[in-house]
């Protein structure tokens, strides 16, 4: 890459390259090597709700769209998964103590004696994968188009989403024959006959799942330089502008929120993988808040900020729930406010402001010879 | 950070328990025909690796202490508390004292089975007290299954299981459903029920069984209604049930929910003091009449194998002590009894094993007999489950219940009943 190039790139592979390397080497190298399984396998589920934090990143910080509806996607996207993993875990030779075996156990203990028909496609892998991606996706595109067409926005849409989140969430407890109803769906055990509830099992899905976050963050950040981010914040700052413009607000709008519902599937379905289980309590408006705050304390206007704060705020309700199992939230209330009181921007924000501008200084004070190096180290890249 | 110190002295047992395992041959040369089962060395009575050292063991209590479920599950980890260190002032187990590590369900299931694999892989504890509703045991099951542990599960439930990691102290659905109805029948002459639960398992599969007993005697169900946890307006099912006029308002309503469902009944007019239609509940327990008050709820029954009330010596004793420790003003229902019984059933189990290793304690836990239960003798069956007795509660003004029947004989549990599914 020249150095002579626009801005645009240079935000792309400049300062950008270096957070993506630092981040990789942490979730690729660092995590695995300084953790045991036990407390990977919880990074892992972390990291799940930085599929959601990156969407939300895109789709509120650049696109100005707050969802309060995230958990939506993330569950249809690990409902679709633990479907498919259910189905294989209640083989005839599993389940011969039910009265019909054959399906899911909750079915039977609810009287349902055939597999309903919606259920048929989920013994199919490669349908599985394909619904974990598109159910969410269309789903995502019948909200945004009903509301984002008749230029519906704002707290508006965002009373919406959680309305839709609700509803859902009501939906599934109520179809317990159908769904698992509150309990969710348990004891899933393993995928195309391979144990997921291993040690070996966990470590490989930690990677699965670091890869494809990072892949994820590659599509935001293209997504960021390209010039359909850039009218993204144009129209968070100045919508009608952008319109007078001759853009069609409303189909950028559908496409990132879709967008930002297919990273959250993706994130449902790992969660489905890593954890073993997936129940409503993922769907419905406190989870989907929790999403919107992990976004927030990471900072809304950075794509690695968001994974930083979907990783800490979990870390601290692991660690708090279990050094003080009656007080925790509390701590965790507390956390809360404090970033948003005295950093507004999040961890991203403390980072700009705070670390940034020493760290120039505090590498010609370390390493005085880097002047020296800097010049020949630009054109390598 | 915070698991550094936790795991401090686990890595130094295992080092000690290593030490002491080298030391096994040389110990069996040397004592010769003396008998093994006498031996209480940490290394005899742990070989799996689990929180036992010399002078204490380590068992986990898994509960919700906040959300919506904390104020039912309060009771059962101040019970467990409660026996611990009655267990530990009694000498402990096979002379080591309880240590316990408590951790925070937060009435979210995923949180269960994250803290009950951290109680299980991590801090290795010997055993686990916990868990409430029937989703965090579903949520925990596949984790303790799949690291062998051992969960002393407090909660009436609806049956349809029998784990081998799990000692179930409550009772299953047919032990409180199936005497309660045939009371009802007998001593009331009720020919007519109206069924009434929260929308999830529990309740349904209650239903199912009472429905199918009742159908059996050649009596009637007039309804059938389910509504969701959390559900706050009953005045449509109260005009259905005015409408329909049953003998007995079978009710499994569960939490929050009970509040309002009571209020509202009696801001209808029904005056449950009259019985006619009478209630009969097997999900109100004294903590909950806690929050729908005495006022609303007289007049009442309720089928259970506990009231705070029960007349004999164990009770009293236990009634006691829990209000020493916890103080005066709090009340005991059923599930907190049942939560009670565990440390001691754990505690008995293994004094028999004669070993912490939970397969060890599995083995030995049928046929173990509890005399000093508050709710009188106790025995676990093969299934895992407890013979016990069920009771009949007349609700008081005051939100106690009055015992007014009880079966002669210990009923027993059967989890997956022929003929009910």
């Amino acid at each position: 890459m020249s150095s002579t190039t626009s801005a645009a790139p240079r935000t792309f592979f400049g300062k950008d390259a270096i957070a993506f390397i630092v981040l990789a080497a942490l979730i690729l190298v660092v995590f695995p090597v300084a953790l045991d399984i036990f407390r990977l396998n919880l990074v892992g589920k972390y990291l799940t709700y930085a599929f959601v934090a990156v969407g939300l990143v895109l789709c509120w910080g650049f696109g100005g769209i707050l969802s309060l509806g995230q958990g939506i996607f993330f569950g249809l996207g690990g409902y679709c998964m633990a479907m498919f993993l259910k189905l294989e875990a209640s083989s005839p030779e599993n389940t011969a103590i039910q009265s019909t075996p054959g399906i899911p156990d909750f079915m039977d203990w609810n009287q349902v004696t055939e597999l309903p028909w919606w259920w048929v496609p989920f013994n199919s892998f490669p349908l599985a994968l394909i619904a974990i991606l598109l159910v969410p996706t269309a789903f995502a595109y019948v909200i945004g188009a009903a509301m984002f067409k008749r230029r519906v926005g704002g707290v508006y849409f965002a009373i919406i989403t959680q309305a839709v989140a609700a509803i859902l969430t009501i939906l599934i407890v109520g179809q317990q024959g159908y769904t698992g109803g509150i309990n969710g769906m348990t004891d899933l055990r393993t995928l195309l006959g391979w144990d997921i509830r291993t040690d070996s099992a966990k470590l490989i899905l930690y990677f699965v799942n670091a890869v494809l976050l990072l892949g994820v963050i590659l599509i935001a950040l293209f997504v960021k330089s390209s010039k359909f981010g850039r009218l993204l914040i144009a129209m968070r700052d100045k919508e009608d502008r952008v319109r007078f413009s001759g853009y069609d607000v409303a189909n950028f709008k559908i496409f990132v929120f879709c967008l930002a519902a297919a990273f959250s599937a993706i994130g449902g379905a790992m969660f489905a993988l890593q954890v073993g289980f997936m129940s409503p309590s993922f769907v419905g408006i406190v989870p989907s808040i929790e999403m919107v705050i992990f976004c927030a304390v990471g900072g809304r206007l950075s794509i690695f900020g968001a994974v930083y704060g979907a990783l800490l705020v979990n870390y601290a309700k692991t660690t708090f729930s279990e050094s003080f199992p009656e007080l925790w939230l509390f701590a965790m209330g507390g956390l809360f406010i404090a970033v948003v009181m005295a950093f507004p921007n999040g961890l991203a924000g403390i980072w700009k402001s705070h670390v940034e501008p020493l760290l120039p200084r505090l590498m010609k004070r370390l390493r005085p010879p880097a002047i020296v190096s800097a010049p020949t180290k630009a054109p390598a890249e | 950070m915070t698991d550094a110190p936790a795991n401090g002295p686990y890595t130094l047992n295992r080092r000690k328990l290593l030490a002491a395992m080298a030391t096994i041959p040389a110990l069996g040369m040397l004592g010769g025909s003396r008998a093994f089962a006498q031996d209480t060395s940490t290394a005899a009575v742990n070989t799996t690796g689990l929180a036992v050292t010399d002078t204490d063991v380590t068992v986990g209590i898994l509960h919700s202490v906040t959300g919506t479920m904390a104020i039912s599950e309060t009771g059962s980890v101040q019970a467990e508390i409660l026996a611990i260190e009655q267990i530990n002032a009694a000498g402990g187990v096979l002379g080591r004292q309880i240590k316990y590590i408590q951790e925070d369900g937060a009435s979210d299931w995923p949180t269960f089975a994250e803290k009950a694999k951290k109680l299980l892989v991590q801090d290795k504890v010997a055993s686990v007290m916990g868990c409430w509703t029937s989703a965090s045991r579903k949520a925990v099951l596949p984790v303790f299954e799949q690291y062998n542990g051992m969960l002393y599960y407090p909660t009436f439930y609806e049956g349809l299981e029998e784990s081998p990691n799990v000692i179930y102290t409550g009772q299953e659905a047919t032990q409180q459903i199936l005497a309660g109805i045939d009371w009802v029948v007998d001593t009331k002459g009720a020919k007519s029920f109206y069924l009434l639960g929260s929308d999830y398992i529990w309740p349904r599969t209650s239903n199912k069984i009472a429905r199918k007993h009742i159908e059996m005697k050649g009596l009637k169900v007039v309804g059938e209604e389910y509504y969701p946890l959390e559900h706050t307006q009953f005045n449509s099912v109260i005009n259905k049930i005015k409408l329909t006029k049953p003998d007995v308002i079978y009710a499994i309503v569960v939490g929050g929910s009970n509040v309002a469902f009571y209020k509202q009944l009696k801001a209808a007019g029904i005056d449950l003091t009259k019985e006619a239609p009478l209630l009969l509940t097997i999900s109100v327990t004294e903590d909950e009449i806690l929050g729908i008050g005495g006022e609303n709820m007289v007049g009442a029954y309720a089928a259970m194998k506990y009231f705070q009330s029960i007349e004999n010596d164990n009770n009293k004793a236990f009634v006691d002590a829990f209000k020493a420790r916890w103080g005066d003003g709090i009340v005991i229902g059923d599930v907190t009894q049942a939560a009670y019984l565990g440390p001691w059933l754990w505690k008995a189990a293994v004094e028999k094993a004669g070993s912490f290793d939970v397969d060890k304690v599995r083995e030995a836990s049928p046929g173990i007999e509890l005399a000093t239960a508050p709710e009188g003798y106790v025995k676990v069956h093969d299934n895992h489950h407890l013979w016990s007795k069920l009771r009949i509660g007349h609700a008081r003004l005051d939100g106690q219940y009055d015992v007014v029947y009880e079966t002669a004989d210990l009923m027993e549990p059967d989890p997956f009943p022929e003929g009910y599914q």
